[in-house]
């Protein structure tokens, strides 16, 4: 191997330069990582899964008017496509600038802790909502109703609209998503348990993506011929797969519930293909996270068994494993979507 | 001119061609593109730093660094690999694979979490063999059978480890990824092994004969060939390297995010192709320089880290970025198009070089 004397001076001056410039923003200034100063008020960041997403523009803007209700400063990040490392980048960013509390949906119930970890090192309370890490990353779940009321809600749904007997499948967002897999789970322990005439035949990935979510239908109508009824327990899933039962043969005969938001829903159920289905009010849920962070700032909550008052919902207890249950799960259907707009 | 072969057959013969060619050394640095990015960084960080508020702490060079480890390191065999005119599109699918092996091995295989490390970097340079196989020895074009196998490799990920993931990793070497050198500043562990793979790299492309052997094959493989170049073994040996960086990185992301996914960096192929070529590689081989590349990678990430800090969103990040990336590729484009007119002009008293590679870019 010969040496070229002058590219590898060139080749070290550079680097030189380079690390110089580089080393200069190491210093020891501690500068700007503590708190916003005075006067700012409390500083909530909400990662949600992923930004452009109808489900977290309702909950985020219950968060903001309960930010903006408790004289707060409200800011929305986070990437754009469900993926847990765009999560982090946005975590770490949030921690370097030493917001007071972070309101996250977790992409992955493992692959954040070590971010949220540092950005609790650094004295910020962090509140999960939607989908939880584990439990022992995060100082407090809001959990939108717990998943065992999510799961019977459902199954009861499409009983009732299939007759109790019949092939079904599951139409799910993300392989990973931790809270769709905990749901189709218990349903389909549900309906082992007491639903002996209806048969789970499949379950399919739409990646909370709407076009993969309609193709993923049209496929599973092809695929089971038989098949009476669809659940898809995500909001993205479910209108696309209404979009396609609604222009199909299948309307009419293969039942469509899961869980989504009047707004999308609202032409489905008025057009006959979709009976009833059910949501939380995912505004609600961000108000109530949000006042949950404010509590946790302030000191007013630590653990279970505390109390604390979240504006218009009133007043909520923490439970086992540092959660706050939103409530019931709630069914719209022809009788009542006209009432609701989100 | 910044084509870094050494040409001194052609010195010796051509002595006053050769001459009217070349610069005075400090003009050479100065107009090369591998400057141009060194000073772009330089400016991005001094900008930065007076008007981005938290740019100027201590954390940011620790996320930075930790942020584009992956990066730095896949873009160091990918520069060698464009050089010679192929590319890896499977490397991000490389780092999934390696990751759910490592994670498997150590859990599910009771393996010691170093052996398991060590097969998962066997496993990445077996994956980079195969395509180095298929590329070098089979004669098929890299960009299909990388396409090939980005699909196959995280298809086996996802076929071994679903959508489970593992996460019993021992403390200490989870900590160790995280951890700083120097506990007072802002430089995370990762960047030891990346500087002796940087150097290694560096030895390897720009002051072997074996690196001198990767620039003629891009330049001209046939001609390589007949100039005693190995032009196949060259190019597995390349696909090998980047399978087995893969491996470390799979090895390093599982570690810092604690967790074993077979979705782990997907997509980071293009991020690690993107700041490769805004280094100053070209995409037709023959060109390009490791110190460009790192200051590539660098300048894309503190673009990423003071748009964050400033509020920005991801859209609006990856449209900057993206210009830039454009305006990087048109940049050389019009140089080259420009030298070309200039050694036309000049007609045949700079004969020598010049007109060699002009001809080869009509070539390509």
């Amino acid at each position: 191997m010969r040496f070229q004397n002058r590219r590898l001076a060139s080749l070290a001056a550079v680097t030189m330069v380079a690390s110089l410039a580089l080393t200069a923003c190491g210093g020891d200034d501690e500068s700007g990582s503590s708190s916003d100063g005075g006067g700012g008020g409390t500083t909530v960041t909400f990662i949600p899964k992923n930004l452009g997403n109808p489900y977290f523009d309702t909950s985020n803007a219950g968060g903001k008017k309960a930010v903006e209700e408790f004289g707060g400063k409200y800011e929305e990040v986070g990437p754009a496509e469900g993926s847990p490392d765009g999560q982090v980048t946005y975590i770490n960013t949030a921690t370097q600038q030493g917001r007071n509390a972070l309101v996250i949906s977790a992409n992955d119930p493992d692959a954040l802790c070590d971010a949220i970890g540092e950005a609790r090192d650094a004295d910020i309370k962090v509140v999960t909502y939607d989908a939880d890490t584990n439990p022992d990353c995060r100082d407090l779940f809001i959990n939108q109703a717990d998943s065992a009321g999510i799961a019977k809600v459902q199954v009861e749904m499409i009983a009732e609209q299939i007759g109790d007997a019949g092939e079904v499948a599951f139409l799910s967002a993300a392989a990973n998503a931790t809270n769709q897999n905990e749901w189709i789970g218990l349903m389909e322990d549900e309906i082992a348990a007491n639903h002996p005439d209806i048969k789970v035949v499949d379950t399919v990935y739409g990646d909370d993506d709407d076009q993969t979510s309609f193709d993923r239908t049209a496929a599973l109508l092809q695929s089971h011929p038989n098949l009476k009824g669809i659940i898809s327990p995500t909001t993205v899933g479910i209108a696309a797969a209404a979009r396609y039962l609604s222009t199909s043969d299948a309307k009419g005969k293969v039942a469509l519930t899961g869980l989504g938001t009047p707004n999308q829903m609202r032409e489905y159920v008025e057009d006959g293909t979709v009976t009833e289905f059910a949501l939380w009010n995912p505004g609600d849920l961000g108000y109530l996270a949000a006042f949950a962070a404010k509590a946790l700032v302030d000191g007013d909550i630590e653990g279970e068994g505390d109390t604390f008052t979240a504006g218009d919902l009133g007043e909520f207890t923490v439970g086992a494993d540092n959660t706050v249950l939103l409530g019931e799960p709630f069914r719209f259907n022809a009788d009542n979507i006209a009432d609701f707009d989100f | 001119m910044s084509t870094l072969i050494d040409h001194s057959d052609a010195q010796a013969q051509a002595p006053r061609s050769y001459a009217a060619y070349s610069r005075p050394f400090w003009q050479r640095v100065v107009l090369s593109r591998e400057f141009a990015v060194v000073a772009l960084l330089i400016a991005a960080i001094v900008y930065s730093r007076s008007q981005v508020d938290y740019f100027d702490g201590p954390q940011t060079m620790y996320y930075l660094f930790r942020d584009s480890a992956s990066i730095l390191l896949l873009a160091l065999p990918m520069t060698a690999i464009i050089i010679t005119g192929e590319i890896d599109l499977s490397v991000a699918s490389t780092v999934g694979l390696t990751s759910v092996a490592f994670g498997m091995l150590h859990s599910d295989a009771g393996f010691s979490i170093t052996v398991a490390a060590l097969l998962a970097i066997l496993i990445g340079a077996v994956c980079g063999a195969f395509n180095g196989f298929l590329v070098a020895y089979v004669g098929l074009p890299s960009i299909a059978v990388t396409i090939g196998t980005m699909a196959l490799f995280r298809g086996i990920a996802a076929g071994l480890l679903g959508t489970e993931s593992r996460t019993d990793f021992p403390d200490s070497w989870t900590d160790l990824a995280k951890e700083r050198i120097f506990e007072d500043q802002p430089y995370p562990m990762i960047l030891i092994p990346f500087v002796v793979l940087a150097i290694a790299f560096a030895l390897l492309l720009h002051f072997s004969p074996f690196g001198r052997g990767v620039f003629e094959i891009g330049l001209n493989d046939e001609a390589a060939h007949f100039t005693g170049v190995d032009v196949a073994r060259t190019k597995a040996m390349l696909f090998v390297l980047a399978g087995a960086v893969a491996g470390f990185v799979g090895i390093y992301t599982t570690l810092v995010t604690g967790v074993a996914r077979a979705e782990n960096s997907v997509g980071l192929e293009l991020q690690v192709i993107a700041a490769v070529l805004l280094g100053g590689v070209s995409i037709f081989g023959g060109k390009g320089a490791l110190h460009g590349v790192i200051a590539g990678v660098l300048l894309i990430g503190v673009i990423q880290r003071a748009m964050l800090l400033n509020g920005q969103t991801i859209n609006i990040i990856n449209i900057v970025i993206g210009v830039l990336l454009v305006l990087s590729v048109m940049s050389t484009s019009l140089l080259a198009g420009a030298r070309h007119l200039v050694a036309a002009s000049k007609g045949a008293r700079t004969s020598g070089r010049t007109s060699d590679s002009a001809g080869k870019r009509s070539l390509s």
